[in-house]
């Protein structure tokens, strides 16, 4: 390729306008990232505030009505702002590169489904500014909470929980057009890296339940605006309907948030462990029995609302069911790792905690989903403790070993590993203090959302508190050990790690522009 | 044994059970194996899912760590290339599958218990309010109500701001406990008057959510007298943290002579209803009930919390017309978070109210509000 003379048309654009009009795949990759860290930090933030009002009983820095305001934002922030845009951000920048195609199938709507998502977050956290407050009824925005007793300021939150769903649906759109139309020739399904197949996956999810998110606050902006009483007891409405519209979307939700992490984690293992996955077949359909089993579960969220045992039945069983596969792509990591070559860099060191932890998250889901058992767990901190371990140590923890493993080939220089490390350790230290002492509390009877709570509860809170504080403080760490390896650093080669299998691994760090405008020679492309 | 070793081990036996009675609120590991048969059952199952959970993961994870001693690079470990087994797969969906089953068997059993609510000795109506709960009790006959109360935090103020030192039952502490006989099956029906809240008793396991326009069925046989705690579950806005539920299971003659008192109480309050009252006991009486049914809202001094909730102090409704300040209070403001107290509070405890934010806050209106003025007004709707 003639490099040379194409360069002005290649190359990037220069200055802002770069960002603003790019339809280039590692670009928006990027866009997604960073916007995604921004919010990981504001939503961060938040975190502290509940945190630092939690260390000890009593009322001493915040009113309850603004901790609301915080346990909502910080919820909210953190599922669409963060972790959601962070696998989009992933996706945009691996897939075309691990099928080997030049870009994502549709630049121009790529470009539209990142760019509209800086205006969603701002109305939404605008709201904190508005008289009344923000929003206030939790993220999972109960009705009629949410609609009759809901401040002003819930217009907008609806508003930009539609954009927000508009660029999620135009993102999976995208997705699967690229992965299903865009393959370089000789990439069969069944030879596509897993985080590939999860995406899918987790595209076909988003598609079918973001209209359904989209659909539950259009009938609260009815019921708020219109007259209509779909929720509304008095006026011969049902507020339980509301929860089962919103779990119905929000249970395959938490699946959108892990599957692409099952991807990651199923690509740095065999990576570091210089052995190829166990299982490949089974990894993938485990990921679909899980994800077709997401849509027969939701109303394990609302084991106390009052439903007919026969419901109570039937969704404790396909909870429990979701154990099985789950199960399986634990033992095909753990046979991976068995009898492999391991080395522990900062990627495999966040993939095995992702593993341990993530894995003790699902322990608890599993006792979750014994209906009389959950009776005493629901809406307690267990359920806090619970849903951290599987979205701070899983999804997160997956996200930054996926930051790591891939950082090299996106700057072409090494990271700093003993930073990698410090930041590791603090992470994994801090993220134990502050949530595996929530376990007791909610066994002990602690509700969760509340700002003060009774004297028992005080040691664990103010250990959970100095663990937060220590893994807050600790993402710090990450920015400057990016921002480092942005300027520069020892080069990477285009292997970049001894034990890395895939196209994305055969062009050169950093990665050019433009990849694969050819297709990649067939003999390159090997079973996983 | 030596009398000098008898003393010693007395010394440490008392040392460490005084030790463990002190830490033992603070440093509460599991859930309370409760007072009903369903929640030792409860507990029960909670341990044995808890059990495996432990066994697996010490299975999984030892084998992990194994791999991560033994399998590292740096001791020359050199990667075997095995990478699928269809056998070894099947071994391990089926394993789970059967451990699922024996969880699900003894959790089937337990939940169909739990859910038989048919044949009590004695129902109470829960209700949820923004912040308190109403406990109704129902003749078993008929189902009308005989006795009903209201239960609301009683924790003062001063020990949540931190001004005062915190009770041993800081924030779980209400006015108006609520009474059961124990050995009898008591029926809880619960709903909620505007949004959702869940009552829940951890000692008795019983945890259901007050949704308004639905009733919800629970039920408890508890076996030992005592005091029992809980909180509100689910939330329901601003104080969602300060509503507690508190439990007195009593023996049937104590709980008999009990509810014949509220019975008495019930006449008494209904004679007092019409009687009129002094300008002191009124705003005494009024600025209590505000500080614990409006000052979440209104807040201290009636300055409001705006936009969502309107100053009292200056407001054009408190210092207008007494009937239209009536008729809101009782009726409240539908379609926003004013709920009416027609029903929360008694003719007495509304005109005190009434007089209390009528001459307080900087309002002068000079009104001593009668309870025969709310009667009227009452009676007229
Ligand atoms: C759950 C919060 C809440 C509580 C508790 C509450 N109020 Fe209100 N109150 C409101 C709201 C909201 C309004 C405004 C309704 C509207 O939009 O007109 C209001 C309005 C009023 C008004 C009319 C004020 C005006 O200028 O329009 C009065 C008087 C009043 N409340 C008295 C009380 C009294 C007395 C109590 C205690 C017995 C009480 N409120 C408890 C929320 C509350
Ligand atoms: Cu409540």
């Amino acid at each position: 390729m003639s490099a040379a003379h194409d360069d002005h048309h290649h190359g990037p654009a220069k200055g802002i306008t770069r960002w603003l009009f790019t339809t280039n795949h590692k670009d928006i990759g990027s866009l997604y990232l960073w916007f995604s860290f921004a919010m990981f930090l504001l939503g961060g933030t938040f975190a502290m505030v509940i945190r630092a009002e939690l260390f000890q009983p009593g009322l001493q820095l915040v009113e309850p009505n603004f901790f609301n305001q915080m346990t909502t934002m910080h919820g909210l922030i953190m599922v669409f702002g963060a972790v959601m845009p962070a696998f989009v951000g992933l996706a945009n920048w691996m897939i075309p590169m691990m099928i080997g195609a030049p870009d994502m199938a549709l630049p121009r709507m790529n470009n539209w489904s990142f760019w509209i998502l800086p205006f969603a977050f701002a109305m939404l956290s605008s709201t904190l500014l508005m008289d009344g407050g923000a929003p206030n009824f939790g993220w999972t925005f109960y009705a009629p909470l949410s609609t009759t007793y809901a401040p002003a300021s819930v217009t907008f939150f609806i508003f930009a929980v539609h954009i927000m769903g508009a660029s999620s649906i135009m993102g999976s759109i995208n997705i699967i057009a690229t992965i299903l139309n865009m393959r370089a020739p000789g990439m069969t399904l069944m030879k596509m890296p897993l985080f590939v197949w999860t995406w899918l996956i987790t595209a076909y999810l988003l598609i079918a339940v973001m209209p359904v998110l989209a659909g539950v606050v259009t009938m609260m902006l009815f019921d708020i605006h219109f007259g209509t009483s779909f929720f509304n007891a008095a006026g011969g409405g049902d507020p339980v309907l509301f929860q089962h519209v919103f779990w119905f979307f929000g249970h395959p939700e938490v699946y959108i948030m892990i599957l692409p992490a099952f991807g990651v984690v199923s690509a740095i293992i065999p990576t570091f462990a210089r052995k190829r996955l166990f299982g490949y077949d089974s990894m993938v359909y485990a990921t679909a029995s899980i994800a077709f089993l997401s849509f027969i579960v939701w109303a394990h969220h609302m084991f106390t609302v009052g439903m007919p045992i026969a419901g109570e039945l039937f969704f404790m069983y396909a909870t429990m069911l979701i154990a099985v596969p789950t199960g399986v792509k634990v033992f095909n990591w753990v046979a991976t790792m068995f009898r492999g070559s391991m080395t522990f860099e900062t990627p495999m060191l966040f993939a095995i905690a992702f593993v341990v932890l993530f894995t003790m998250g699902g322990f608890t889901g599993l006792m979750l989903a014994i209906t009389p058992a959950d009776f005493q767990y629901h809406d307690t901190y267990f359920v806090v403790a619970h849903f951290h371990y599987v979205l701070v140590p899983g999804a997160v923890f997956s996200i930054m070993a996926a930051t790591y493993y891939w950082l090299p080939k996106w700057t072409g220089y090494m990271y700093d590993e003993r930073l990698g490390k410090l930041h590791f350790w603090l992470s994994f230290v801090g993220v134990n203090v502050l949530f595996f002492p929530q376990h007791f509390l909610g066994l002990a009877g602690m509700p969760r959302r509340i700002p003060d709570y009774a004297l028992q509860f005080a040691d664990f809170n103010w250990i959970s508190s100095i663990g937060g504080f220590l893994f807050g403080a600790s993402q710090l760490i990450l920015l400057v050990v990016v921002i480092k390896c942005v300027k520069g650093g020892k080069k990477a080669t285009a292997q970049v790690w001894e034990g890395a299998q895939g196209l994305e691994w055969t062009v050169e760090s950093p990665a050019p522009y433009h990849t694969f405008t050819t297709p990649p020679d067939p003999k390159l492309i090997h079973a996983q | 044994m030596l009398p000098k070793a008898k003393l010693w081990l007395a010394l440490t036996v008392a040392a460490v059970s005084m030790f463990s009675t002190n830490l033992q609120a603070a440093w509460d590991l599991n859930m309370p194996q409760g007072v009903t048969q369903i929640s030792r059952e409860t507990y029960d199952l909670h341990m044995q899912i808890l059990w495996w959970c432990v066994a697996i993961g010490v299975i999984v994870f030892g084998v992990m760590l194994w791999s991560i001693i033994n399998h590292r690079k740096s001791k020359g470990a050199v990667s075997a290339t095995f990478h699928e087994s269809t056998k070894v797969e099947i071994v391990w969906t089926i394993i789970p599958f059967i451990i699922l089953i024996l969880m699900a068997i003894p959790a089937t059993r337990v939940l169909t218990q739990a859910y038989d609510s048919s044949e009590s000795d004695l129902d109470i109506q829960v209700i949820g309010y923004q912040w308190r709960w109403e406990y109704r009790y129902l003749r078993q006959d008929s189902l009308e109500e005989e006795v009903s109360f209201f239960s609301s935090l009683s924790t003062p103020r001063e020990q949540i701001s931190n001004e005062l030192p915190k009770d041993e039952t800081y924030l779980l502490e209400v006015d108006n406990p609520l009474v059961i006989p124990i050995n009898k099956k008591v029926r809880f029906l619960v709903t909620s008057n505007d949004v959702i809240h869940a009552w829940w008793v951890p000692d008795f396991a019983v945890k259901k959510d007050a949704i308004p326009g639905f009733i919800n069925e629970i039920w408890a046989i508890v076996e030992e007298p005592g005091v029992y705690r809980g909180q509100c579950a689910e939330l329901c806005g601003l104080e969602h943290g300060f509503m507690p539920i508190v439990v007195h299971a009593v023996p049937q003659d104590e709980y008999d002579a009990w509810y014949a008192g509220r019975q008495e109480q019930a006449v008494a309050a209904q004679a007092m209803s019409n009687s009129a009252i002094t300008r002191d006991d009124a705003m005494a009486q009024g600025e209590a009930i505000y500080n614990r049914t409006c000052l979440a809202c209104h807040q201290a001094g009636g300055v409001g919390l705006a936009p969502a909730f309107p100053a009292l102090a200056g407001s054009s409704v408190v210092n207008g017309d007494l009937t239209a300040n009536i008729e809101l209070l009782l009726n409240g403001v539908p379609g926003t978070a004013m709920a009416a107290y027609a029903r929360q509070l008694n003719p007495v405890e509304l005109a005190s109210t009434l007089t209390y934010i009528r001459n307080a806050f900087g309002n002068s209106t000079g009104d001593l509000v009668q309870p025969a003025d709310v009667n009227a007004i009452l009676e007229a709707q």
